[in-house]
């Protein structure tokens, strides 16, 4: 049967002649392309990571300086004359005199503090000094007043928020060609604030009320802070977690332990699959209309938020729970059942509490997920809303009004003024900080927990 | 908050009822738990669920529904003239709830009293400076029409709301009476709450199946409503995108759907070729140690949120492309906003994504088809381009369609890097928009939801949901078929 | 048939062509090889047996440096081929395996078609300079693998379509299409059924023409059958070597015996 190949023909030859202790051409070409692939290989790790590198850095190079904050220490003189013409403090009374009744205060503090240094400025009135002042200062003395009456008539050391400008020019982002065209400062206040800054009077601090302040008006970045969303998002977050938490688990166990193989349950399963995939904008047309539209729950509230999350990552929740579902083995199943427990006792008793900790993992990594999620909060209206009260009380929190923080971070972004791009990549790294610790809270909990059958 | 104190009141009579079920088991048998069928926490469960299953069940259905029935009722009892030429039904009845609420709020906060919120006449009263005093601002002035629609809706809420506490209350009184009747020792209390709570774990695993109802439902109607507005075929085959809210749009979603896939297809070709490369050399180069060290790194990419990379792509790419090619550079571009900007960035997003679900897959390639070409004396990379890709090609296939899905459905990198112009253009420096940033744009701010520029965003969402569906459909379809074939 | 070609290759038959000596190999910590010295002479089927865990798949797989491929495998000692030390760092196990082929104890065709399974070998080595070159040596291995007759009107079907047994003489193939010297062949026969099993056995005494054949079996039948030499395995170590025939009638080893009796394994 093989006389055909019984003459040795031309390619009889075998594929490496010769000694093996010598590469022959070939092999060392193939041997090159064979390191261009590895180097490939090697390469798109390194982009990968490159890029990841980029981004933090980007994040943190543009984001630290939102967590510093310029002050002017000055003493104002609160003049009994202006904020107190009864001079009987009544609380009511003082209650009446607007910021800009402490304005000018606040101006000629800052003013006498450059006469008294003897700075050689080509300003010879109190009011020039606005531009160096942010306008929330005058608020912050007159909250500063109103809750301690006996200040009037006083010299009190204040430290005044400086405005977004100087904030900027302190920290680099403002530079002397770029406010040549901008109308809130010129250069000879820029002198000025050289002149301060060396006299210690203008300094850079901690800016907390980054981290628990409310959202500003549009002009005053150097006030606006995260706080607020950051209650928002914490009320979306229990939502979320009071309600696809037991959801999830609820609907896992049916599937995993109970459901007979019949269509309702296919049904159930193809749907779960094809929702973990759907994009996430479309669950923001869904709770605009059906929790808004239809059941009129209220616009920006929290409670939406969660709800529309929380159906978001219900099928997140509900994979990764089955998947713990079904790492216990079923010798555990069998015996409970063995002994005389029934189906539903041998899940709640033996398997659930089993597959606890894999089941809060997933759930932690959902609610991660969720909290960093964006654009269906766009559609009910969590974006274009000023988050400037807190809420009030428990039911508030789920009902008043509010942002979250991506949805406050987009807000930052689209504003006109570059200090809110410093605020928005700050806010970015609160965010990251939230994300992190729940990640690495999952991780621990899968490490201390993790079973090998 | 009365529904709160409502359900305040059904879960303390469920907890009221679990004790009693409990003690009556316990005293019909005696004080002796041998001669009772079940253990006598099932005989408190019993009574617990009966007593909050139907009264909840009840409460949520009549808070679904009674807003909408007092709406068509408030809408029915409207005089004619009320809807005037320039509005529509939709937003008289909005005006409508809004004073309904404005007066809510007065009364709560003192400023009426509930008779005089009734019985207030728009005639006499400002009602608008009214409301706003108690920090309710309206647009206008209210008319008669709508502030007596307002007091009737106000009074069929409040007559509603009044039936609902009383049918609630007597559902919970009475399951709990009926549940306690049927406790005795003989009674099989547990079978009967485990095939309470197995309806209950079905019920939470139908939730799944009604988002989808309601995704698919809300898509549908108001699709139809627009297309009842604006013509199918103008919307499939315009060319022009140029939405304005004064009338006379030409909302055609052709150039969106360039946008979308131009961006989509730029940020494949960004992700498709690294995540490869990158799951090839993880799962067949790299040493235990790298591997452990570079695939949780790179994992870290996908739990970024798309905020961020949108941020990314507006300050930080998006100014560097346009140092490059912008003005000062090669001039192909305007504005750091463009269709390269976008694809880059959701192509480092997508990176992860491609190499995970690669790496699974080249994973799931049998061991043995790799020693068959290494015992014919194949080097490796020889292996992994002509045995273990066209073996897995399928699955990456598969792969590619998913990351695809994802690229079209994503939103915040698009909205924030791509730009708000809707042309159809080759030129990938060139800002265009997407199908997702103008469902955005269409449904924030204050547009009119009952107009054609608002409701077209439902129409986008319809294609963005089918064609996310189809893809999605298609690549776990491809992905199953792939795994079976190596189980 | 092959008679006539093939006189003046048996008389070579006592030529060494694999000798190995002092071979450890250890996974990990575990000593899986102990002390191994073995002659593999040219045109001879030698069997290796022993019972699971014996180690004989593992010394197998170190004849073409397959063991490469596992990370904690660690091979100490000399093997050498044609007097060459394998296991040189001058050495190319891409090379190496060209001269050494492979079949597995469980069927792997790629997944393409049954041209394209056999012609994978030749083009990755630039054997063929024209497709007619590449068509004449698939057409040889096929035949050569026993295998032609049934897929010659179907070579461009894949070969995964095949039944077990005809997917293991195209892996067979597969493997004699690069022309190698030595053919290692790792229990070939037990993913197939006692037909096919037969087929493939009629098939290694005919390679044994043109090649050096090492079979590792669990079957003590079918070593007997196939092989000239056979070398019993036992707890890594090499327990006894020699012809097939003193081996299955008059072991020196006690252990050797018993387990042929069936006493161990």
């Amino acid at each position: 049967m093989t006389d055909a190949t019984s003459t040795p023909g031309p390619m009889d030859a075998p594929a490496v002649k010769g000694s093996l202790h010598v590469q022959d051409a070939r092999t060392r070409k193939r041997n090159a392309a064979e390191a261009r692939f590895k180097f490939y290989g090697l390469s798109a790790v390194a982009i990968g990571l490159v890029f990841l590198v980029v981004l933090l850095t980007a994040i943190i190079g543009n984001g630290v300086g939102a967590f510093q904050q310029s002050f002017i220490a000055a003493q104002v003189y609160l003049d009994p004359a202006r904020l107190d013409k009864a001079g009987d403090r009544n609380i009511e009374d003082i209650k009446k005199v607007s910021t800009f009744g402490y304005t000018p205060l606040i101006q000629q503090a800052v003013f006498d503090k450059v006469t008294e240094l003897g700075i050689d400025t080509p300003f010879d009135d109190a009011k020039d000094m606005k531009a160096l002042i942010s306008a929330s200062a005058a608020a912050i003395v007159r909250d500063e007043v109103i809750a301690n009456p006996d200040l009037i008539g006083q010299t009190v050391e204040f430290r005044l928020l400086a405005a977004s400008r100087v904030d900027g020019y302190l920290k680099g982002r403002v530079s002397r060609d770029s406010v040549a065209r901008d109308k809130n400062i010129d250069a000879e206040h820029l002198d000025l604030v050289d002149a301060l800054r060396d006299e210690g009077i203008i300094a850079k601090g901690f800016n907390a009320s980054f981290i628990t302040g409310a959202d500003a008006s549009e002009s005053r970045p150097e006030q606006a802070g995260l706080g607020v969303s950051i209650l928002g998002s914490f009320f979306m977050m229990l939502v979320v977690l009071g309600l696809s938490l037991p959801v999830g688990v609820a609907a896992s166990i049916y599937l995993e332990e109970f459901a007979s193989k019949n269509r309702l349950t296919d049904i159930i399963e193809v749907n779960i699959s094809n929702l973990a995939a759907v994009p996430s904008i479309v669950f923001g047309i869904l709770g605009l209309a059906v929790f808004i539209q239809f059941m009129h729950l209220p616009q920006s509230a929290p409670l939406v938020g969660g709800l529309v999350l929380t159906l978001m990552t219900l099928p997140t929740i509900i994979i990764s729970t089955r998947a713990s579902l079904k790492a216990v083995p079923p010798s555990i199943r069998d015996a409970a059942l063995g002994v005389g427990a029934s189906k539903m006792q041998s899940v709640f008793h033996h398997v659930l509490p089993l597959a606890m900790p894999g089941i809060l993992t997933g759930t932690i990594i959902g609610l991660a997920q969720a909290l960093g999620e964006t654009a269906p909060l766009l559609l009910i209206g969590m974006v274009g809303y000023i988050a400037t009260n807190y809420p009030e009380g428990l039911a508030g929190g789920f009902i008043d009004p509010n942002s979250a923080m991506p949805a406050q971070i987009y807000e930052w972004a689209k504003r006109a003024d570059p200090a809110y791009y410093e605020r928005a990549w700050g806010g970015i790294i609160i965010l990251l900080v939230f994300l992190m610790t729940m990640n690495i809270i999952a991780i621990l909990l899968r490490r201390r927990f993790e079973r090998r059958w | 908050m009365p529904v709160f104190w409502l359900a305040l009141i059904v879960l303390a009579l469920a907890a009221a009822g679990f004790l009693a079920g409990r003690v009556r088991a316990l005293s019909s048998g005696g004080g002796n738990i041998r001669n009772l069928h079940s253990l006598p926490a099932y005989y408190g469960w019993h009574v617990a669920l009966m007593v909050l299953v139907p009264s909840f069940l009840i409460l949520i259905v009549w808070l679904l529904v009674q807003p909408v029935l007092v709406n068509n009722a408030v809408s029915g009892l409207l005089p004619d003239r009320a809807v005037s030429e320039d509005t529509t039904l939709g937003l008289v009845m909005s005006d409508v709830r809004r004073v309904a609420d404005g007066l809510d709020a007065a009364v709560s906060a003192g400023a009426m009293t509930p008779d005089e919120a009734q019985s207030i006449r728009s005639e006499f009263t400002n009602v608008r400076d009214k409301l706003g005093s108690v920090g309710v601002a309206l647009g206008s002035d209210v008319s008669p029409e709508i502030l007596s629609a307002a007091q009737k809706y106000r009074g069929m809420t409040a007559t509603g709301r009044f039936w609902m506490t009383v049918v609630v209350l007597a559902a919970a009184v009475g399951g709990f009476a009926f549940a306690l009747r049927r406790t005795s020792a003989g009674f099989r209390a547990r079978n009967v709450v485990e095939s309470g709570i197995r309806a209950l774990l079905l019920g939470a695993a139908s939730i799944a199946v009604l988002t989808t109802i309601g995704i698919v439902l809300s898509l549908v109607f108001n699709t139809i409503e627009f297309f009842r507005l604006y013509p199918a075929a103008d919307f499939f085959f315009g060319l022009t995108w140029a939405p304005s809210f004064g009338g006379g749009s030409q909302l055609g979603i052709l150039p969106l759907l360039w946008g979308t896939f131009y961006i989509s297809f730029i940020a494949l070709a960004v992700a498709v070729p690294i995540g490869l490369f990158a799951a090839i050399y993880l799962s067949e180069y790299a040493g235990p140690k790298v591997r452990a060290m570079a695939k949780p790194l790179l994992e870290v990419l996908a739990g970024i949120p798309t905020i961020v990379y949108g941020l990314f792509a507006l300050l930080t790419v998006g100014p560097l492309l346009l140092g490059i090619f912008g003005g000062q550079g090669l001039g192909w571009m305007q504005a750091g906003t463009a269709v390269m900007t976008a694809g880059i960035v959701m192509g480092i997003m997508l990176i992860p994504f491609v190499s995970s679900l690669s790496d699974d897959i080249i994973n799931a390639v049998p061991q043995s088809m790799r020693d068959g070409s290494y015992g014919l004396g194949a080097t490796k990379s020889e292996t992994i381009r002509q045995v273990v890709i066209p073996a897995a090609l399928p699955g990456i296939v598969g792969a590619v369609l998913l990351a695809a899905s994802r690229a079209i459905g994503e939103t915040m990198i698009v909205v924030l890097g791509a730009g708000a112009a809707a042309r159809l253009s080759m030129n990938p420096f060139d800002a265009m928009t997407t199908v997702t940033a103008k469902i955005v744009s269409q449904l924030t701010g204050d547009a009119d939801f009952a107009s054609p520029e608002a409701l077209v965003a439902f129409a986008l969402g319809m294609t963005l949901f089918i064609v996310t569906l189809g893809l999605n459909v298609l690549a776990l379809y491809i992905v199953r078929k792939y795994r079976e074939q190596y189980e | 048939m092959y008679d006539a070609v093939n006189t003046e290759q048996s008389v070579q038959q006592t030529d060494t062509k694999i000798s190995a000596r002092n071979v450890q190999v250890y996974y990990g910590d575990t000593h899986a090889i102990k002390d191994v010295d073995v002659d593999i002479a040219g045109n001879t089927v030698t069997a290796f047996i022993g019972p699971s865990g014996c180690g004989k798949s593992t010394f197998l797989r170190c004849l073409n440096r397959m063991n490469d491929t596992i990370d904690i495998c660690r091979v100490e000692g000399l093997i050498e081929l044609d007097g060459e030390d394998i296991y040189d760092p001058k050495v190319d196990p891409v090379q190496l395996r060209a001269k050494v082929g492979m079949v597995f104890q469980k069927p792997n065709p790629f997944p393409k078609s049954i041209y394209d399974n056999i012609a994978y070998g030749p083009r990755i080595h630039g054997m063929a300079r024209s497709k007619a070159d590449l068509d004449e040596i698939v057409e040889r291995a096929l035949r050569r693998g026993a295998i032609w007759d049934e897929v010659k009107d179907r070579l461009d079907a894949p070969g995964t379509g095949l039944s077990g047994g005809q997917q293991q003489r195209l892996c067979i193939a597969r493997a004699v299409a690069t022309e190698p010297e030595v053919l290692l062949m790792d229990e070939p026969c037990s993913a197939l059924d006692p037909i096919a099993t037969a087929q493939v056995e009629e098939l290694i005494d005919e390679l044994r023409q043109n090649y050096s054949v090492v079979i590792v079996t669990h079957s003590m039948q079918q070593a007997a059958r196939v092989s000239q030499k056979t070398a019993f395995f036992h707890l890594g170590n090499l327990v006894e070597f020699g012809d097939t025939s003193q081996i299955f009638t008059n072991p020196e080893d006690p252990r050797t015996e018993s387990y042929i009796t069936g006493r161990i394994g």
